[in-house]
């Protein structure tokens, strides 16, 4: 029983890295600009698609398509910002709401509309098969994309608490008024923001076409996912994300073992509303 | 609440008349069919203002209500036999109290922290349904047929009959909300959603009149669920608790113009005949045309014209003054 235990502790895990990678790119853009793009797991759609075109057109490994899918999805996101959410950042709140909502439907869609519905998979990446270990079966690809989206949680990190612009970043997040008079453009903050939160989410995107299916409305589940994990985390806190991805990642398995597979994201949000019920700002928000 | 001028009075009155006769001069049974879903969503349009337009809590989960409202009449119809128009109320009356059972832990949640909630409480809802064996999960249920009677809440010679209904209950719809509005609680919403600090500091009790608000809201969202099971005759979790219909609620809100009366009955004039002949003309191979349409139809409203059609008006009137 306990070696079980294990095993689903450990696949909460890894699928909690992936969840994490996804959320903080999340995060970024809700704790600068205090908005929440409803659109970031189309964008996931978007980099697993960009994985697999590269991969079935050109047979270049989902591995190779990480950088692409990082820069793709930083240009995609800065055109959204520039044309679709930066016209809402005075506007009435519900705009701010609704913005997103529209940006993911359209987008979504158009993958409807461009490559069908189906469900297909990357056949033959570099990276396959599981370690075993004992009872413990580690699977290579969400492995690797775990360590793959850690490592790239400590570079975000860095960059936010080393170089100037990640501390301009960080200082618009803090108090958006201070940092203006301070001359920092907070238009061009927002904008690098936004992008690299898309960014982070292409990345993920890749990671994930390893081993998932990828379809236009793989977004939906992920997308809110993501959101309870932001939320739990609190009000634009990496660190916040990052752990409460991997709580989340853990819950769900266990209570999709334990309970019932069919309610495992029915847990999760539960757990959501309990957690925000008792601290409204979420585990590690102020 | 100032008085409607003479104008104003003739202008309603017309409308009304001519909204009283369409089924009448209009035949076919697309168009009725097409004014059915602009009241239906207008009623939900004007529910949800209710809770976002008036209070600012914006909620993205009203197919939780809806679905609630539609499944209740239905498993009381099918199980006990009991009447659809008490299963009507029923609905609403347990819609309500799962409104206040998830309005209480809510209750300190502000904006984008209440929609992710709501969206939250939804999909709990919805996975439940699609799993629980009492209301036949996933494969739905479909309606026993009973003979056409008002009292059987059941029409299968025209639709007619449905257009007046929900006729009425968006006009009853109006009213509550216009009543609500003009009174004590209208003006502690709005005072709750201008500052919630400040509306504590003057004691007006936060919690109860957000709590009412959404108990209003879904008990009318409810009424529409029991409508629209009576009226399609077949429901499923795919069809009466995702996300989506969440989402138009919203939209057709917005796009008349959050916060007014009127405003959610101009957003569902606007966008469901929109969507409907989109859906029919464009849609029917699935290939998603029809909404991308719809999404970037939201991207321009909420960018370029989120007070929404109404508000728009209003301020053109404003500045001829």
């Amino acid at each position: 029983m306990s070696e079980q235990l294990l095993a689903q502790l450990i696949n909460g895990l890894l699928i909690g890295c992936m969840y994490s990678l996804i959320a903080i790119g999340l995060t970024m853009i809700w704790g600068v600009m205090n908005i929440v793009n409803f659109a970031h797991a189309d964008f996931l759609m978007i980099g697993m698609f960009t994985s697999f075109w590269l991969y079935t057109l050109y047979g270049v490994d989902p591995l190779l398509s990480i950088p692409v899918c990082g820069v793709l999805l930083f240009l995609l996101g800065w055109i959204i910002y520039k044309f679709v959410v930066s016209k809402v950042m005075t506007g009435p709140a519900l705009a701010q709401v609704v913005v997103t909502f529209g940006v993911s439907i359209f987008i979504a869609n158009a993958a409807v509309f461009l490559w069908s519905p189906d469900f297909r998979m990357i056949e033959k990446p570099l990276l396959q098969g599981s370690w075993i270990m004992g009872p413990v079966r580690l699977s290579i690809p969400k492995a690797v994309a775990s360590i793959g989206s850690i490592a790239i949680t400590l570079a975000l990190f860095l960059f936010l608490r080393k170089t100037k612009t990640g501390k301009a970043i960080l200082a618009v997040e803090m108090n958006r008024s201070s940092a203006l008079l301070m001359g920092i453009n907070t238009e061009r903050v927002n904008a690098l923001s936004f992008a690299i939160g898309s960014s982070l989410v292409g990345i993920a995107g890749a990671f994930l076409s390893m081993y998932y299916y990828i379809y236009p409305q793989v977004g939906g589940t992920f997308g809110l996912l993501s959101f309870c994990i932001v939320a739990l985390g609190g009000f634009g806190s990496i660190e916040g994300a990052f752990i409460a991805g991997i709580l989340i990642g853990i819950v769900q398995t266990l209570g999709g073992y334990y309970f019932d597979p069919a309610y495992k994201y029915a847990i999760v949000f539960a757990l959501y509303l309990v957690t925000v019920w008792i601290r409204p700002q979420g585990l590690m928000g102020w | 609440m100032k008085k409607p001028t003479v104008l104003q009075a003739v202008f309603y009155a017309a409308l009304l008349a001519a909204l009283l006769a369409f089924p009448l001069v209009v035949k076919g049974t697309f168009p009725t069919h097409v004014m059915i879903m602009v009241f239906l969503f207008a009623m939900m349009g004007v529910a949800w203002n209710i809770l976002g337009g008036y209070a600012a809590m914006f909620s993205f989960g009203q197919a939780a209500f809806f679905g609630i409202g539609a499944y209740t009449s239905t498993i009381l119809l099918m199980n006990y036999n009991v009447n659809p128009w008490i299963g009507l109320v029923a609905g609403g009356v347990l819609a309500a109290l799962m409104g206040a059972a998830i309005g209480i832990p809510c209750s300190n949640l502000r904006g984008h922290y209440f929609a992710i909630a709501s969206i939250a409480f939804a999909e709990i809802v919805r996975i439940h349904f699609n799993n629980w064996k009492f209301v036949a999960a996933a494969e739905g249920l479909s309606l026993p047929l009973l003979p056409d009677s008002l009292k059987n809440f059941m029409f299968h010679s025209s639709k007619a009959p449905y257009y007046y209904i929900i006729l009425v209950f968006l006009l009853l719809s109006v009213l509550i909300c216009w009543y609500i509005s003009t009174n004590r609680m209208g003006f502690y919403l709005r005072a709750i959603k201008e500052s919630h600090e400040l509306a504590k500091g003057m004691g007006i009790s936060f919690v109860r009149y957000r709590l009412y608000a959404i108990m209003i809201s879904a008990f009318l969202t409810a009424m529409a669920g029991t409508f629209y099971a009576q009226y399609i005759l077949y429901i499923d979790p795919e069809s009466v608790l995702i996300l989506p219909i969440s989402v138009q609620v919203v939209l057709v809100a917005m796009l008349g113009g959050a916060g007014t009366i009127i405003g959610p009955v101009i957003g569902a004039a606007i966008l469901l005949p929109l969507s409907e002949i989109t859906r029919v003309w464009l849609g029917y191979k699935g290939t998603g045309v029809d909404m991308m349409i719809y999404g970037a139809l939201i991207m321009v409203i909420s960018a370029y014209q989120p007070q929404g059609v109404w508000g728009y008006l209003t301020s053109i009137r404003r500045r001829a003054k």
